[in-house]
Formats: C-alpha cells, structure tokens, sequence
C-alpha cells in the first residue's frame, strides 16, 4: 500500500487495524468533525458513535436553550477566540445554531454560564473524539 | 426554575458518557467507568461547594 500512514504500517505489524489511505483518514476525521460520531460509525463502532451523536448533540442543544453564547472570532480578546474555537468543535451543529441565528446568548440569563459551558465543552469533548477516530483509523486503537 | 444542582448532574452524566466510551471498549467497562466518573464529579462538586459555603464572595 503506496499511501498508507507510517503509524498505520506500523499497527499492522503488530496484529492491529490495517493501515488505510491518508485521503480517507483525513475523510473520516472531516466527517468526524462535521457530525459527532460519525467517524466511529465510519469504522463500524456503532454503539460508540452513537454514544457521542447522542451525549455531543444534546450538550449543544442544552447549551443554546440555555441562552449560552456562540462566541465570535476576535483575536483582540484571546479567551474569546479560544472560545470561538472550541464552539467549532460540532461542525454541523454549529453551521445549523448560526443559520438559524440561534446562540446570541442572554447575559443577563441566569443560565447563560451553564449554556456557554454546555457549548463550548461539547465543541472540545468532540476535537478529542476526533482525534479517536483518527487513532482507530491509524490501528493505535 | 433554575436547579443549579440538575445543571451539573445533566452535564455530568453526558461528559462522563462521552469520557466511558472513549476510554473504554467494553459496554459493562463503559457503564462502570462512566457511573464511577458521574459519582466522582457530583461528589466533588457538593464537596467543593460545602468548602466554598463560609467564603464571604
């Protein structure tokens, strides 16, 4: 296998997951991304998948009824941006809430720091099931 | 109503469910894990929040 990922040649030396394509690792973790789970579904670990389609999806959900806050990409506020990045972590979702104009947030709300949590914790909890899926497919897993 | 206390318990049990199936692979490791997980953080947060109960801020 020409285009095989080194790790991967590696893991199938030792008895573990074949080695797959670099184009359909970088697919899967893009997938992966853009719907939580879905790289676990991917890869046939269905009741993982659904574990996190269901737990990431609901968080998302809790955190924009809860009035929390999609924050905005402004590099003149660093903790702002980060969190802008970790709100990035549900691809789908996020493209949905901003769509729809949900996640403008209510300051005064007494939930808005529960909603901003909810939010910004699934986007992070789905980067490391990304970098799960993306172990599984090199055979680390 | 707001019941701060079922914020964190529904925000508990989802990170711990996402933490029980990625660290674990077996379904009866996952459910163990996870309860140990969702045990650990209401303990820690009435236990932190009894502490925290004499601070005057």
């Amino acid at each position: 296998m020409a285009k095989s990922v080194k790790s991967g040649t590696r893991a199938s030396a030792v008895g573990r997951a074949p080695a797959i394509e670099r184009s359909t690792v970088a697919a899967l973790c893009v997938a992966a991304w853009i719907i939580p789970g879905a790289g676990h579904f991917w890869q046939g670990r269905h009741q993982k998948g659904f574990v996190f389609l269901v737990a990431l999806s609901l968080m998302f959900a809790l955190g924009l009824l809860f009035e929390g806050r999609i924050f905005p990409f402004q590099p003149s506020e660093p903790l702002v941006a980060l969190a802008a990045v970790a709100d990035l972590g549900l691809g789908l979702p996020y493209a949905i809430a901003k769509f729809v104009g949900a996640g403008a947030g209510n300051v005064v709300a007494a939930t808005y720091e529960y909603g901003n949590t909810f939010l910004i914790v699934a986007g992070l909890l789905n980067f490391l099931v990304i970098i799960d899926a993306f172990d599984i497919a090199l055979g680390r897993k | 109503m707001t019941s701060h206390l079922l914020y964190l318990a529904v925000f508990s049990f989802l990170v711990s469910a996402v933490f029980a199936a990625l660290l674990r692979d077996e379904p009866r490791e996952q459910v163990r894990t996870g309860a140990l997980m969702f045990g650990g953080f209401l303990a820690a947060a009435i236990v932190l929040g009894w502490l925290m109960y004499p601070l005057p801020f």
